[in-house]
């Protein structure tokens, strides 16, 4: 579903280049959950922004359902690390923003938006105004407003760093079922490890200062999981750790 | 699922605290203003041309209640039919100015610089030109009102939240529905910010504008009063001038809160 080949990034500043990405490649399944985990700097962010088509790669191809990204495209949902909500829209309103700019047919729209705000607990908050949502319900919000347009392929850039850690722990396990109901294809980038095992069929770790690929780790875990005592807990525990040095050792050691 | 989190809003105040506040406060302000006036005319014996009474004034606001009147809604007029004709024209040229940065670079400047034009001095200039009717009072304050609101409003327009600007390109937004969308409403509340400034300035406006070459309007009034050694009728007017003034302005404040209910937290 998602290709990246060759692709790296540089960043021309004032102060020099800054070698965002170098040489990375990978393939993302359709259906397919793929966390990304690196420590700041490793251009995690970037790459996801390069797949959005927000910005352009210096070098290399990424491909999303066989044709190359251009730039932002309709069957690609994006969700920030801000709610980024429209303050003066509604949460159904905002929700249905997306298929207002694409034209969407409106009935089976507002159908989906409430299906949508149902699941993630939000029925009773549509007419609702952001300010007057906590952080979390807003994230909730734009969850719903990514996923409206029934994207092909969704991804997220960090989209629980700014809650609380209990706020975070809750919608990491409604992503999951969102996850597990809608099916689609997700590119996660978090610099929690506890998120990417919990919801990822593969963990992406990247180096960095450039960023490059370093391992992939496979979760082979049957969904649900939970970070509470299940029948998954020392399997989670195992690759938790592992991630874990992975992320803490440089390089050369973890050889 | 359950949704737990409590609705967010501002911390709670107890009620009758800011009830006092809100309204107690002012009076008593006024109140108290109002008796050191009085008290000084009292104690110095300030003579009624120098300094009137709040009593005389009072008396002077009753006796001359028509001619008050009549002249506070000529003032009312010019000031409301300027600052509308401010509205109409300055919020369609800022965004003509932000739509293209050819013309923010060319139009701004030039802009700045008329405002910086002290509009005052250009009164008398206004009777030369446009003679003695009501046309040149609306013209002064729709100038002072003018450049408060074209230039909020472009600030507003130019200063969209990255994170929204963002969104609309991960949207693929063309620019029509960016600005419809996105822009314009990001903008509302910086034009309530000019608003707000302007409806001060409009006052301030008409009257200087009766000031010279007037034969009607409260601006005239207090000329008029002040070569007659009323003191007491120009204080009654400038006390209208000051409601007029406030009226206006907390009636914009309320309009605003009506139509952007989310500029002050968001």
């Amino acid at each position: 579903m998602i290709g990246i080949r060759n692709v790296s990034q540089i960043y021309r500043t004032r102060a020099g280049d800054v070698e965002a990405l170098r040489d990375l490649s990978l393939e993302v399944a359709d259906g397919e959950f793929v966390a990304i985990v690196g420590r700041s700097g490793c251009g995690k962010s970037s790459l996801l922004r390069l797949v959005a088509g927000l910005q352009d790669a210096t070098s290399g191809e990424i491909t999303v359902a066989g044709t190359p990204v251009q730039g932002p495209r309709r069957d690609i949902g994006f969700m920030f690390q801000r709610p980024a909500l429209l303050p003066w829209r509604s949460v159904i309103d905002n929700v249905l923003l997306p298929t207002e700019v694409f034209k969407l047919n409106k009935a089976a729209a507002r159908t989906r938006a409430h299906e949508l705000l149902d699941l993630v607990g939000l029925n009773g908050f549509e007419k609702r105004l952001p300010h007057e949502l906590s952080g979390g319900m807003q994230q909730r919000v734009s969850l719903c407003r990514a996923l409206i347009q029934q994207p092909r392929v969704l991804l997220m850039d960090e989209p629980f760093s700014a809650l609380d850690a209990l706020t975070r722990a809750d919608l990491t396990v409604e992503l999951q079922r969102l996850h597990m109901k809608e099916a689609s294809t997700v590119l996660f980038v978090t610099h929690s490890v506890d998120e990417a095992v919990l919801l990822a069929d593969r963990v992406v770790v990247l180096s960095p200062r450039p960023g490059r690929l370093r391992e992939i780790v496979k979760i082979d875990i049957a969904r649900p999981r939970s970070l509470g005592h299940d029948g998954h807990s020392a399997e989670l525990g195992e690759l938790r750790a592992q991630l874990h040095d992975l992320l803490m050792t440089p390089e050369e050691v973890a050889r | 699922m359950t949704v737990i989190e409590p609705r967010r809003t501002r911390p709670a105040k107890p009620r009758t605290d800011s009830r006092l506040s809100r309204y107690a406060l002012p009076v008593l302000g006024l109140v108290a203003a109002t008796a050191l006036w009085w008290a000084i005319s009292a104690v110095f014996e300030v003579e009624s041309f120098l300094l009137p009474s709040p009593t005389q004034v009072a008396q002077a606001m009753v006796e001359q209640s028509d001619y008050l009147w009549d002249n506070s809604l000529v003032t009312l007029w010019e000031t409301l039919l300027g600052f509308l004709l401010a509205i109409a024209v300055g919020v369609p040229l800022a965004l003509t100015v932000t739509a293209s940065r050819v013309l923010e670079r060319t139009v701004y400047p030039l802009l700045l610089m008329l405002n910086a034009v002290p509009k005052v001095a250009v009164a008398p200039l206004l009777v030369v030109w446009l003679g003695f009717g009501q046309f040149p009072k609306v013209f002064l304050v729709f100038l002072v009102c003018f450049f408060p609101i074209v230039i909020s409003t472009a600030a507003g327009l130019s200063s969209t939240p990255a994170d929204l600007v963002e969104l609309g390109r991960s949207l693929k937004t063309n620019w029509w529905q960016t600005f419809r969308m996105i822009r314009m409403p990001a903008a509302v509340p910086q034009l309530f910010v000019g608003l707000k400034l302007a409806i001060t300035l409009a006052v301030i406006g008409a009257v200087i504008a009766e000031f010279v070459g007037a034969t009607e309007g409260l601006g005239y009034a207090i000329v008029a009063s002040g070569s007659s050694a009323d003191t007491a009728l120009a204080f009654a007017a400038m006390i209208l001038l000051g409601v007029m003034s406030v009226v206006l302005f907390y009636l914009l404040a309320a309009i605003e809160r009506l139509c952007v209910p989310w500029a002050d937290r968001a």
